[in-house]
């Protein structure tokens, strides 16, 4: 008899065994997760929608106008997080509250707080964007190819 | 010839078995408002714990409780002979820097979150052996210090799986001695390192069960004890996911008759605290230990525990390389 090959029987047994954990894992309340996420992630943007036709009716042009509205919403998002209400507003929310600019607000202000007793160079200069760095870099790239586009299209 | 102490494959026995003399415990806030929260000597009003930095709380919470587990033995830190502890941390820093100003005799260990088995074990070993007489075990953990290290910013707005699992904020110590009067060790089992291929850092319960199931099944073959010797199993942190399967595991097995069987993780909050799946860290099976589960032994309620803190030993970086999660479980068995 052959006898069986090491790596092939701990293949079948982790293979087994990850069925038994789906089994037993708890599946995420997708709609739920979905109805918050859409209420949430809904009012942020209706808030914002206000404040830009605020600004609009104040005469204020339309390019200025949406500026101005991120300023206050990343000022709001950094505020929350500040006093601690945004990630409370996450737990629930998820991408809700993680995909508006607040949620980016919220990335690099969490980040600041959290190494500030690091100092201000090793702390939160070095690792203020340890959450919002990928988002950041990958943005610059994109901007630069999508800038490039144009470029030749133009041309 | 094999070695005198040693059964089976993986279980020591002791001639003369430490007695738990002494011990403390510590709980933070959340841990306090839980169902065992009357059961701890000490809960902290705030997660700083009077200091400047999360860091400095968990070195203040292991020293407290170090303390605390001597002076009900109306010993203080030069009573000591050697301490053995652990945290969660990197490079061990808040006992390392607990021992710093103890100024007792210190091995730092690292188990993840099965160290209060792995110190536990190692001070058994090391008064059985006649080499100590006044040995304290104790492990720690802090809610805040471990989530900055080995997940997210605290204030960053996250949605957890239902399988993650809340690191507590807690601590506990053990004062063994040769004699005295207290539970005893009778023997330890120590783990082997199992890999089952699990790679989701937010579900440490399905890395860790099968290490934990190993472990007992070991304990109970190489004693030859049938599986209902004792009056509690318990296991360090699986939550209730790692918990479900480690009761599928035990019938795989074939443990028979069930053992009566429940998880540190799932006893230590209630269902509405929002941990999810559970407690984990150091410090959730050393206070629960250190807290109801010695006063139930003390009381007459528990007479045989089996103790099996569980730990997943990976790191931010491994998890990132995309390695899969390695886990380890010791067993401890505390006899009246």
């Amino acid at each position: 008899m052959k006898t069986p090959d090491p790596q092939r029987w701990k293949k079948i047994e982790t293979e087994e065994y990850e069925s038994l954990v789906q089994q037993v894992k708890p599946k995420p309340p997708l709609l739920k997760h979905c109805v918050w996420a859409f209420i949430v992630g809904g009012l942020i943007c209706l808030l914002a929608q206000l404040i830009m036709n605020y600004l609009l009716y104040q005469g204020i042009d339309k390019v200025e106008a949406s500026s101005y509205t991120a300023v206050v919403m990343i000022f709001l998002g950094a505020f929350l997080t500040g006093i601690g209400i945004y990630d409370e507003l996450g737990k629930r929310a998820g991408a809700g509250s993680i995909v508006p600019i607040t949620g980016f607000a919220n990335a690099i202000v969490a980040s600041a707080m959290e190494f500030k007793r690091e100092g201000y160079i090793f702390g939160v200069g070095a690792r203020i964007f340890t959450v919002a760095g990928p988002t950041l870099l990958f943005g610059f790239v994109v901007a630069v190819l999508i800038g490039l586009i144009k470029v030749f299209l133009s041309s | 010839m094999p070695a005198k102490k040693k059964r089976g494959a993986q279980t020591l026995v002791f001639d003369k078995p430490p007695v738990l003399t002494s011990w403390a415990s510590i709980a933070g806030p959340k841990e306090g408002q839980g169902p065992w929260g009357q059961e701890f000597d000490w809960i902290m009003e705030d997660y700083l714990f009077g200091e400047e930095s999360w860091e400095k709380a968990e070195n203040k919470m292991l020293r407290e409780t170090v303390k605390k587990a001597l002076n009900k033995r109306n010993f203080d830190e030069a009573d000591a002979e050697i301490l053995m502890a652990g945290d969660l941390l990197n490079q061990l820093v808040s006992s390392n820097y607990a021992a710093r100003q103890l100024g007792i005799p210190f091995l730092g260990l690292y188990g993840a979150c099965s160290t209060m088995a792995e110190s536990l074990l190692v001070a058994a070993i090391l008064v059985d052996g006649e080499y100590f007489e006044r040995v304290v075990a104790a492990a720690c953990s802090h809610h805040y210090t471990a989530e900055r290290q080995f997940r997210f910013p605290t204030e960053q707005g996250i949605q957890k799986t239902l399988s993650s699992q809340w690191t507590a904020t807690a601590a506990g110590a053990v004062l063994l001695e040769p004699v005295g009067t207290g539970p005893r060790i009778t023997a330890v089992s120590i783990g082997k390192v199992i890999d089952m291929d699990q790679k989701d850092a937010n579900d440490m319960g399905s890395a860790m069960a099968p290490a934990a199931a190993h472990t007992i099944k070991t304990h109970f073959s190489d004693l030859n004890r049938p599986s209902d010797y004792y009056d509690l199993i318990v296991t360090g942190d699986l939550g209730k996911v790692g918990m479900a399967i480690a009761q599928q595991l035990f019938i795989r097995d074939g443990l028979q008759p069930e053992p009566n069987y429940s998880d540190c993780g799932v006893l230590l909050y209630d269902a509405i605290q929002e941990v999810n799946a559970g407690g984990s860290g150091c410090g959730c099976s050393a206070c629960v230990l250190c807290g109801p589960l010695l006063k139930k032994m003390i009381s007459g309620e528990i007479n045989k525990l089996l103790f099996v803190a569980t730990g997943a030993l990976m790191s931010p970086v491994t998890s990132f390389q995309g390695e899969s999660i390695p886990a380890i479980a010791h067993a401890v068995a505390i006899e009246n």
